[in-house]
């Protein structure tokens, strides 16, 4: 998250349900606003890879392997795959899911005040 | 690093339905496909043997708002592609599955049919468009027909050919399609996919898409070794080959294994004119994508340097998953000269484009 000086109401509360998102324009730039349920998270709609629109992407768990043979399928509904080349970030960090220390997608943070969703930009 | 006019050499342009043929295939042939339909080589009929990474290998923001597969929608194809970056042509690569039809005169109609279409629905309709001609490449003969008849339509620049196929490509039996190239005066561009009726790696049906995938480079290098082996471009001087989504980096270590070797063995193959690598590098190009992404992103450009700046080709891939994004592929900077070679110059060269 990054010091914020722009706050911009983006959707009213009930405009997007839990596993939702909406992605919206403003300055020129794309942004995707996610409910995740517990609070709302918002991402650049840009992939730091190759710059598909990275919030257009399919939402899914993450698939975790302690060894071989045995998987875990967890954090339903809070890994984003990136419409091209899949790779993986993590909705509540910006972080990529295999390289979190080197990649990540720029985040914003997200209020809701009196049943408005505000996009902290 | 943002780019100048440059020429796509890969992109699929998509048969939605059977019945967008339907009017290009003679009354016989029509009631084959409604009858008995698509039997292919592969052991699978509709689908493929690994699950491609993404619906119909696309990507997922490909689907044109009017419906139909990805790549079947011309101007949905402007939008994503043709108009948003500078394109002056893009080579369209079909895959209709013409090539892969076990029943060799249904497979020469259904190319015939295919490259009917090109022209009308695509080649006509946007002057950026130039096409490769699919052939029934199985049946060499009948593939050198569709060569001689398409060939009248200027629209078409290359003759289309996959890397997995039922014999290796040098063997005598496919010089008939070589022969009608160079008639024609058109490269040959071989295009990851197959035909194989047996497994698709020499030692058996890998597990995974990822080893399909990354076993792709392997099949086009045994192609390469094979063109060259079998004298294919001591007997057709004129002939170009295109290698297309196989990758490049392992061009500089196949070119000193040829070479070492040809040393050592080489009187087995005593017609052969030149060291092994010269035919690699005067003969064959080769596109960009998926683009090469060593660790350090520097590195690509000595790459590109010692694989040799005449010998690469740009293209996107556009609709599929693993799309290129002409002013992002370079993940690091590359001179200029040397970017306006790949992007533009060396395809125009290859495909005999105004430049
Ligand atoms: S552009 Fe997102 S993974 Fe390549």
């Amino acid at each position: 998250m990054t010091g914020s000086n722009r706050h911009v109401v983006v959707a009213a509360a009930d405009e997007i349900p839990p596993g939702g998102r909406k992605i919206v324009h403003i300055d020129g730039r794309s942004v995707g606003v996610f409910n995740l349920g517990d609070r709302y998270v918002a991402l650049r709609n840009t992939c730091p890879h190759e710059g598909a629109p990275l919030c257009e992407g399919a939402l899914s768990g993450a698939l975790t392997s302690p060894r071989p043979g045995e998987y875990h399928y967890e954090r339903r509904g809070e890994i984003l795959r990136c419409p091209w080349h899949q790779w993986e970030f993590d909705l509540r960090t910006g972080r990529s899911w295999v390289d979190p220390e080197r990649l990540r997608v720029r985040s914003y943070s997200v209020t809701c005040e009196n049943d408005h969703v505000v996009l902290h930009l | 690093m943002r780019t100048g006019a440059l020429i796509d050499c890969d992109v699929h342009n998509a048969v939605s339905s059977d019945a967008e043929l339907q009017p290009y295939l003679s009354t016989r042939w029509r009631r084959h496909m409604e009858l008995i339909g698509s039997r292919t080589f592969s052991p699978f009929t509709k689908g493929y043997a690994y699950p491609k990474a993404a619906r119909f290998a696309s990507r997922r923001d490909a689907w044109p708002p009017t419906g139909g597969l990805p790549g079947s929608d011309l101007e949905f194809m402007k939008e994503q592609l043709l108009d948003a970056y500078p394109v002056k042509h893009a080579v369209l690569n079909c895959l209709y599955r013409a090539p892969e039809q076990r029943h060799d005169a249904y497979g020469a109609a259904l190319a015939t049919a295919v490259n009917n279409w090109q022209v009308d629905q695509w080649l006509e309709r946007d002057d950026r468009l130039r096409a490769s001609i699919t052939v029934p490449f199985e049946f060499p003969d009948l593939a050198a027909a569709e060569i001689d008849r398409a060939t009248t339509c200027p629209g078409f620049v290359q003759v289309l050919l996959y890397p997995r196929t039922a014999a290796p490509l040098g063997r005598r039996e496919y010089w008939p399609i070589y022969e009608a190239a160079c008639r024609a005066g058109l490269p040959i561009g071989i295009h990851a996919a197959s035909t194989t009726p047996g497994p698709i790696t020499a030692t058996g049906w890998p597990s995974y898409y990822i080893e399909d995938h990354t076993g792709l480079a392997v099949a086009f290098q045994a192609q390469v070794i094979s063109l060259i082996f079998n004298g294919v471009f001591d007997r057709f001087p004129e002939l170009r080959v295109v290698l297309l989504e196989g990758g490049f980096a392992w061009v500089p270590a196949l070119a000193h294994r040829l070479d070492a070797l040809h040393a050592r063995l080489g009187e087995e193959v005593p017609d052969l004119r030149y060291p092994p690598s010269h035919y690699l590098r005067s003969h064959i190009r080769i596109t960009t994508q998926p683009m090469e992404e060593p660790e350090r992103p520097g590195d690509l450009v000595p790459l590109i340097r010692e694989v040799g700046a005449d010998l690469l080709m740009f293209s996107t891939d556009y609709p599929h998953w693993d799309f290129d994004n002409p002013h992002r592929a370079f993940r690091t900077r590359v001179p200029a000269t040397l970017h306006r070679q790949i992007m533009h110059d060396n395809a125009c060269a290859t495909y005999r484009l105004a430049a």
